[in-house]
């Protein structure tokens, strides 16, 4: 495959020709904030966290691929502020307590908080009234929580090989649904990388809620992003 | 309420350096005689309706939230009730002993918070300014930096001894406060080396201070007895845990026990599970808190204190032995009998203070807090209590559970709650003693009605209160409810 050569602030990065910015940069050493980038799971481009500008136009580096050239800019204060902004958006529009929430130290829309300065939200908390499903025997899906990153649908459909779940409406009425009455008439299983693949709260494997303690959970002592930047300086 | 047309009511709100928003009314009938004084606990509360639906080990880590001071209570009380839904009551060794430790460390920073930060400026400052009378300190000086600008050792200590507390809960729960340590069937963590060793260096400081804190209140008691003795004070049953074996003062797990004035056993070692055979609770029309009575005896006489000075009357001894002694030199004061005595709560809370310091040196160094088996399952039930005494009393847990984990029901009886009667009983007393003849309200007295409250309970407001002035609504109403007069005073 043939390479290419862009900048990204300022720093020459080769890449290979069809690579996204954002896995272009990963290779780099340079952290690109995203939330609804997953592993291998085909870019989604929905939460906009990523979003860069390339030759001075904002884009998702999750979506977009690198060109011969391109000048990208990434830890702009502009860009910094856009991104702020969305992550405190996501945080007034469900119910995101993190004081109590089993995920604290394990989520990545907290850690991004953190990594941002967000100590509490700038706009007005909606507090939606959303539902818990308890129903499956070893998994609970907790709308509260849910930031319709599309990882569980996507990782149930091209990971697991299985259609657990599906957005349904629209617009500020956007939200999961299961393809079943409940979670537990799916054929979900705790082992599925749908349920590994949720950044927050929302799908959880249940009866494992604050078994590693405060201070040695993953981001209690390294921020998000530190590993794809320590990689780069190595 | 007041049955003449000219009754007034004097209102004080907020109660200052007590936790939540209490208000206290003064209802006075025509020739200035106090007819009633009321506590009322005008905050709902609520976590009994938000956490249902919610799953079972989320339970101790939201409704801790109920407090700041002591949410390692709620953590455990709820924490236990988990046990039993995971069928993981027998707890492993280190996970007991990691639990025990974490409530000592509890207790041991809200004794001290209660007692140097909160109480010890109504203790240290006489009208005139010194130690010559009881607690009628000028309001400038009833707070802690006022102690601090004359007794500042003492006040350093107080702050010392708060943060040791606090350091032996953040090694057993992960964080100083709300920490997530006890999980259902154990523990998350024990305890390192390294944490044991830091809190080892610091240990025999902790409890030179300690002792010298229980010699502070026992001296100023025995100093003051004329005016103590009656202040607030009345007689009444007495309900905490003891030791299950054989009656000892235990602070984490036991069996309930009460006894009477004259200290006859009324509620008889029985297994915290049946508590809903033990107590009842009443609603009265005018606070959110209800009142809490045992069940034989009915509501007129079945109210209980608990708390440092109830655990005194009703344990059979302390198994520490600088305490034990000290709570036999507390008892002389009353012949052995149960001491009613209300502002004996800081003697005996110093005499737990004691207790707390003498357990932690004794858990440190037991080899079972660096064991690694720290969970523990068995058969699920779907019902389970969990009770512990708290720094201010015995505090109930009661859950239902489905098989989806989901709570389907929860009842709490805080401490302040058991405590609720005899608050008011208190607050009436002193508002007898010391209203009565007068047609306005001298700052010395409303503080009196605070210190009453305060050898109960003292909690959170103390920290946007205690520094600074003393706000206070007072006002003066008749008996149709119309305002008459008020004075607001920042």
């Amino acid at each position: 495959m043939s390479g290419v050569t862009l900048t990204i602030d300022g720093k020459s990065v080769a890449a290979e020709k069809g690579q996204t910015l954002l896995k272009a940069a990963e290779g780099a050493g340079i952290y690109i904030p995203r939330l609804c980038a997953y592993k291998d799971l085909l870019p989604h481009g929905s939460c906009r966290v990523c979003s860069v500008r390339v030759n001075g136009r904002i884009q998702a580096a999750c979506v977009q691929t690198v060109t011969d050239g391109a000048i990208v800019e990434n830890e702009t204060a502009e860009l910094q502020e856009y991104r702020r902004n969305i992550i405190d958006l996501l945080f007034v529009e469900g119910n995101h307590f993190c004081m109590y929430c089993e995920k604290s130290g394990h989520c990545e829309l907290q850690a991004l908080a953190y990594r941002f300065g967000i100590t509490a939200p700038r706009y007005q908390l909606l507090y939606p009234k959303r539902d818990i499903d308890m129903s499956h025997p070893d998994v609970y899906l907790d709308h509260n929580r849910c930031i319709l990153c599309g990882r569980c649908v996507r990782a149930s459909q091209d990971l697991d090989h299985k259609n657990v779940f599906q957005f349904i409406e629209r617009g500020c009425r956007k939200r999961l649904q299961v393809n079943g009455e409940a979670l537990a008439a799916t054929d979900l299983q705790v082992t599925d990388e749908a349920v590994a693949s949720c950044p927050v709260g929302a799908l959880m494997r249940k009866r494992v809620g604050y078994s590693v303690p405060v201070g040695e959970r993953p981001y209690d002592n390294i921020p998000i992003g530190r590993d794809i930047e320590t990689a780069g300086e190595e | 309420m007041s049955t003449t047309a000219k009754t007034r009511k004097y209102t004080i709100l907020p109660v200052t350096r007590v936790e939540g928003h209490g208000k206290v009314t003064i209802h006075m009938n025509e020739e200035g005689e106090v007819e009633q004084a009321r506590l009322h606990i005008i905050e709902f509360r609520g976590f009994e309706r938000f956490i249902l639906g919610r799953p079972y080990w989320e339970v101790p880590v939201i409704v801790q939230r109920l407090c700041g001071i002591c949410p390692v209570s709620h953590h455990l009380a709820s924490a236990k009730a988990m046990d039993r839904i995971v069928g993981g009551e027998r707890l492993t060794p280190t996970a007991e002993k990691v639990r025990r430790l974490m409530h000592h460390g509890q207790m041991f920073q809200s004794h001290a918070l209660h007692f140097f930060h909160l109480s010890s400026p109504d203790f240290l400052f006489g009208t005139d300014g010194t130690a010559s009378s009881a607690f009628g300190a000028p309001v400038a000086q009833r707070n802690v930096l006022a102690v601090a600008g004359k007794y500042p050792q003492l006040a350093v200590q107080g702050v010392m001894m708060r943060r040791y507390g606090q350091e032996i809960i953040r090694a057993t729960a992960g964080k100083k406060i709300h920490g997530t340590g006890a999980i259902p069937g154990g523990v998350n963590k024990n305890l390192s080396l390294a944490e044991r060793d830091a809190l080892l260096k610091e240990v025999e400081q902790m409890l030179e201070w300690s002792r010298g804190a229980l010699a502070i209140a026992r001296d100023f008691t025995m100093d003051h007895l004329v005016e103590l003795l009656p202040f607030g004070s009345f007689d009444s049953n007495h309900l905490s845990l003891v030791r299950e074996a054989d009656g000892a003062l235990d602070l984490y797990d036991g069996v309930l026990r009460a006894v009477d004035k004259d200290g006859r056993k009324i509620v008889v070692d029985v297994n915290c599970q049946r508590y809903l055979d033990v107590v009842s609770e009443e609603v009265r029309s005018w606070s959110y808190m209800k009142f809490p009575f045992i069940k034989e005896l009915g509501p007129a006489n079945g109210w209980y204190r608990v708390g440092p000075l109830a655990r005194m009357n009703t344990c059979s001894f302390i198994p520490t032995p600088e305490a034990e002694s000290a709570r036999k030199e507390f008892l002389d004061l009353t012949k052995g009998r149960p001491n009613n005595v209300t502002m004996c709560y800081h003697w005996a809370r110093m005499i737990e203070l004691l207790h707390s310091i003498e357990s932690i040196r004794e858990l440190l160094t037991d080899p079972d807090l660096q064991g690694t088996d720290l969970l523990a399952s068995g058969p699920r039930r779907e019902e389970a209590v969990g009770v512990v005494e708290a720094p201010r009393g015995t505090l109930f847990h009661h859950y239902r559970v489905n098989r989806n984990d989901e709570v389907t029901m929860c009842n709490l009886i805080v401490s302040t709650t058991n405590n609720n009667e005899p608050m008011n009983r208190a607050v009436t007393k002193v508002a007898k003693d010391y209203f009565t003849g007068r047609t306005a309200i001298p700052e010395g007295l409303l503080n009196h009605i605070e210190v009453a409250i305060r050898a109960y309970d003292p909690c959170l407001s103390c920290a946007t209160h205690a520094v600074g002035g003393m706000p206070l609504i007072v006002e003066l109403c008749d008996a149709s409810g119309d305002v008459v007069d008020r004075r607001v005073r920042n």
